[in-house]
Parts: structure tokens; sequence; C-alpha cells
């Protein structure tokens, strides 16, 4: 009898793993077949993320907090690989398997038939995030980092056509460049600690030699370089926007999560080995952090004013909210990190629901990306003689109103105003930072609010455009009932998230306590014996 | 003396990689990467120590472990060597698209003065 409650951490892996290449088998034109397998697979990796996410959001028997560990083959864990799944990762999964379940949705409406192979690559991304979040190695994440391109690069291209293909051009080479890096970081933390095990290393970064120590800060600055440019953190991120607004919908919404991995491994990374405890390298990297977090809300704030299309704007949007995060790891202070994993959720969400929408609203139309255009073509005439505009009368179909609706759910979110999870992330980062109260604090703090504002003037000017001052000539809206509902799930999280903020900060709230105390995760890893 | 060799052939191979990839043609770039690829795989093998004619695998009583060479950079070359082999030939096949598609092998996907 197999003890299957014991191989649950793995599930989340494994079972896309098998679907997909069960599926490569199977001819493309059993469409409702690879339909239903995929969505059968994101509903149980939905299913096992959040039994996964119940246990560690309840500790452990005795109370405290408590990471499940498994282990690849039962080898112990300095030698064997493992696997772990703690609050952040779990919360991750959990996100991932949320988002993708809502991006599979919306491109079984007519997507998935843009191209060939579009279930199987999508269900290797998803195997690609998780792996990267659960694994406990530093080479395995490197593996699992590669899978998680290879089938991004395959659905960047999906739908194939010119942009499509010029951005993934870009985007290849710079992901490939990024990977080298990732190597060459990797294999000095290796050639200086003798071992990949991120516990491992973080109970022996105390103990480097003072003339080895440059050499670690040289590998483990290379390797967060890596990372930093999958965030797309400023000045490693132009090739996000140019790639997540050529990709097709669905696909630019799951990338939502990619850039949020990278985030991911730098918050695990920044705080296991340069915690508190690692002595000489204790707090290593995070004023680099701080201000590159800084420049990237700035820059995603100018970008997402200066977008005149709305999928582009959304890729500004997940600049922002990387940014926000990095700057917010940046402070070094728990409660801050606290606000700003509760804000990654929401942002991320609801940047995956823009993506979505954009797609909706500018269906149809010519994308005239990088063309020359008049910035007010109503500049030289006379408001007087517009008779159409005042033709009373005015007709609001549903399907106007509903992404009417949604659009503003989004904008509420993107720019962190109430009464939505934004904005409850927002404030429960500003008053962390208020707490904190140095100078730096206060740069941010006014420097998240005043993106804010950037982010609103930019999202309702475009959201005007697309949905009140259409072109006459433009056709009707059509949105498909797998489109709608996708959306409305994603944005039904956002409001589900924005009624049990307390609940959701609480989680959070512990996972920063949980992410600034690494021995329990060394603990839960090691056995306490370490070797 | 093998020191030397190597830190050469891997400063040489990356500065090389480094120019290549900088370069406005696909073709360059995708022989930058390339050659960045080599240098990584020998600087991965630098970093677990270099050392000639011992095995990776210990075989019988082990008498001394200090004598075997680690085994793990090797591990790790391995799978670095698959991994980027077939994002080189996936890049490939991605760039003839692009050359078909834009008629340019300039890697912006049009021709500088046109």
């Amino acid at each position: 009898m197999i003890d299957w409650n014991a191989h649950l951490i793995i599930g989340p892996i494994v079972l896309p793993m098998i679907i997909a290449s069960a599926m490569l088998l199977l001819d493309e034109r059993r469409r409702t077949l690879k339909a239903a397998l995929s969505l059968s697979a994101m509903a149980a990796i939905l299913i096992m993320a959040l039994v996964l996410l119940h246990e560690s959001a309840n500790g452990a028997v005795g109370g405290g907090d408590t990471a499940r560990v498994y282990r690849l083959g039962s080898w112990a864990a300095p030698y064997g690989i493992v696997l772990v799944a703690d609050r952040l990762s779990t919360m991750m999964v959990a996100l991932t398997s949320v988002l993708g379940g809502c991006a599979l949705i919306f491109a079984l409406a007519r997507w998935d038939r843009a191209g060939p192979r579009f279930h199987a690559l999508f269900l290797l991304l998803i195997m690609g995030v998780n792996g990267a979040l659960l694994t406990g190695d530093l080479f395995n994440l490197f593996v699992f980092f590669e899978i998680m391109l290879a089938a991004s690069y395959g659905l960047a291209l999906h739908g194939s056509g010119e942009a499509r293909v010029r951005a993934g051009v870009i985007y290849i080479a710079v992901n490939l460049t990024a990977s080298l890096l990732f190597l060459i970081g990797v294999s000095l933390i290796y050639g200086v600690i003798g071992t990949l095990n991120m516990a491992d290393v973080a109970t022996r970064v105390a103990t480097i030699s003072v003339d080895d120590l440059g050499l670690f800060h040289i590998g483990a600055a290379v390797l967060g370089t890596a990372f930093l440019i999958k965030c797309a953190m400023w000045p490693l991120g132009f090739w996000l926007t140019p790639t997540y607004s050529a990709a097709s919908a669905p696909a630019a919404a799951v990338f939502a999560i990619l850039s949020k991995v990278g985030v991911y491994v730098v918050i695990r990374l920044s705080l296991l080995l340069f915690g508190a405890d690692a002595g000489a390298s204790a707090g290593f990297g995070l004023t680099w952090l701080f201000v590159g977090g800084l420049a990237t809300i700035a820059f995603g704030t100018f970008g997402l004013i200066a977008s005149r299309d709305l999928s582009r704007a959304a890729g500004f949007g997940v600049m922002i909210s990387s940014g926000t995060v990095l700057a917010s790891l940046g402070v070094g202070d728990a409660a801050t990190l606290s606000g700003a994993l509760f804000y990654l959720i929401g942002s991320t969400l609801a940047c995956a629901a823009l993506f979505l929408l954009a797609e909706i609203l500018q269906r149809g139309r010519e994308s005239d990306v990088g063309e020359a255009r008049a910035v007010f073509d109503d500049e030289y005439r006379d408001p007087f003689d517009d008779e159409e505009r005042n033709e009373p009368g005015l007709v609001i179909p549903a399907a106007v109103a509903a992404l009417g609706g949604a659009f503003l759910i989004c904008t509420l979110m993107v720019a962190g105003l109430p009464p939505l999870a934004g904005f409850v992330g927002k404030l429960s980062m500003i008053s962390a930072l208020v707490g904190v109260g140095d100078a730096a604090a206060w740069t941010l703090a006014a420097v998240l609010s005043v993106s804010s504002l950037g982010a609103l003037i930019g999202l309702t000017r475009l959201g005007v455009g697309a949905i009140w001052t259409r072109d006459e000539d433009a056709p009707a809206f059509v949105v498909g009932a797998a489109e709608l509902t996708a959306v409305a799930a994603l944005l039904g999280a956002c409001v589900f998230l924005a009624i049990f903020a307390g609940y959701g900060l609480i989680y959070t709230d512990h996972t920063a306590a949980w992410l600034a105390d690494p021995q329990g995760y060394i603990h839960a890893v090691l056995g306490g014996g370490g070797r | 003396m093998m020191e030397l060799v190597l830190a050469l052939a891997i400063g040489v191979l990356s500065a090389s990689g480094v120019w290549l990839l900088l370069r406005p043609r696909t073709f360059q770039v995708i022989m930058g990467l390339s050659l960045l690829s080599y240098a990584v795989n020998i600087f991965i093998y630098a970093m677990g120590r270099l050392r000639s004619g011992a095995p990776p695998v210990l075989a019988g009583e082990v008498s001394d472990p200090t004598r075997y060479t680690d085994p793990t950079p090797q591990a790790l070359v391995l799978t670095a060597i698959v991994i980027s082999f077939a994002l080189t030939a996936l890049f490939l096949v991605v760039i003839l698209a692009a050359r078909g598609i834009t008629g340019s092998d300039h890697v912006d996907g049009k021709e500088p003065d046109a």
C-alpha cells in the first residue's frame, strides 16, 4: 500500500510531466480529449497545491511553522536531492495553479488551436514552474528553470507571426545568456562551498574563510543577476514588454508568473544565505535590490503611462509588481516583506487578467506596436463639429458592461486602490515602512504612492480609449463564454483575496517571520544534523 | 601549467563569445552563445578543482578519498551540455524562422539603413 500523502509534494511536478508526454502521442485533431486531459490535470494540481497550502498554513502539530521535505530516492539531504514545501513555496505553487488554470480556460476559447502542441507546452511550463518553486538545491533549480524556459519559448511563439518571432529571438537570446550566468554563479558557489543543497550552503556561509569570501560574493552576485534578468529588474528587463505584448494572451497571462518565479528565488536565496546568521555576508546585496527595485518601479510606471497599447501596459504592470517586491525585500524588514508577499499574489493575478482583457478589447484591431501615430487624433478638430458624439440614447450592451467592470477591477488592483487586495498589500507595506522610518523606507513609501497614481492615470486613459471612445468602425465586442469565465475567475480570486485579506496577511506575516529565521528551513532539510 | 592553459582557454572563449553575442547578425549571436557555453562548461570543471588521471567513482575498499576526483562537477557539466545544446538547436530554428519571415538576418529583423 503506497502512502499517497507522503508523495503529495512531487505530484505538481510529475503529474503535468506524465500528462504532457502522453499528449504528444495523441493526434493534434483530438482537441476535446486534449482539452479535457489538460483541464483535469490543472484541476488535480490545484487540489494538490491547496492541500499543501493548507498543511503549511496550519503548521506543525506542536505549534510553530514547518516545512515538508521529500527525499528523492530516500537519500539523506546534503547528498541526495530534496524537494521542500514550506510556506513560501506552497503559496507560490497555489498561485501558479490558479493562474495556470484560468489561462488554460481562456485558451480553450480559441487560442489552443492557433498552433500545434499548445497543451503539452502549457503543462510542461507548469511543471517547470512548480519544480523551480519546490526544489531544494541549486542545480535542480537550474534544470527546472530550463524546462520552464524551453516551454516558454514555445508558448511565446505560439500562433507565430512576424511580431512574435521578432520578439522571440531577443527573448531567447537574453534568457540563454542568463542561463549561462546562472551556471557560472552556481559553479562559483560550488567551488567555494562544495555543496549545492541550499540549506547546506546556508549552514556554511558563516564559516567561509576571508580569502574565499570575495569569490563567494561574486558567485552569489552573478547568480543573482541571472534571476534579476528573469524578474525584469531595471536595467535588465527591457526584453519583457516586447515579448509579453507580442505573445498570445493566455501565454502572456501565464508568463506573469515567470517573473515572479525569479522574484521567489531572489527572496528565498537572499534570506536563506544572507540572513542574520551569515556572519560577514549578512545582508549581502540588499542595497542593490532596494535601488534596483525602486528604479524598476519608476521605469515601469513611466512605461505604463507612455503605453499606447493595453497589452504593453500590462507588461509594464508586471515590471512594477516585480520592482515593488524587490525593493521591499531590499528594506530588510519582515513586516514590509509580508505586505510585499500579499501584494505579489494580488498583482500577479491582476496583471494576468489585464493581459486577457487586453486581448478581448483589442481583438479585430490592427496592433500597431512601435508604429508612429498621432498622439491626439482630435487635436485640430472643432469640438462642436462632432455630431456623432452628441447623439443621445447611449446603448450599453451586456458585454461592454462586463468588460468595463472587469477593467475597473484590474485597474484598481494594479494601481493598488481601495477596496481591493492590491490596496491591502500596498497599505500594509507602507504602514510597515512608516514603522521602519528611515530615509530609504520613506523614499519607498513615496515611490509606491506615486506609482499608484501613475498606474491609475495610464490604465484609465487606455480603458477610456478601449471601451468608451472606441472607433466607430471597430467591430463589436465578442466575448466567448470560456474567456469570460477565465477573466471572472481571476478577478474573483482578487475579490476573494480582498475579502479574506485578514487571513492572507496572517499567512504572509508568518511566512515573512519563517523566512527571517532560516534555522527552521535548515533544520527541516538537514534533520538538524547537517554533515 | 595546466591551470594557465585552462584559464587562457576559458578567457579567450568567453571574450570571443561576448564579442560575437553583441554583433548585429543572428548567426554571430548564435556562435557567440555556443562559445560562451563551451567556456562555461570548462569553467564548471575548473571550479570542481583540477586533477588529472583521478577516477570520479569510488571502487571497492576506499583507502583514501582524497585520491578520487569530485564527480559532482562532471554530472553538472553533462546536464549543462545537454540543455545548452538542445536550447541552441531551438534558438537556431527560431532564427531561421525569423530570417524567413522578416527577410533579414539582423537581430532586429530589419536592416539598419532600410
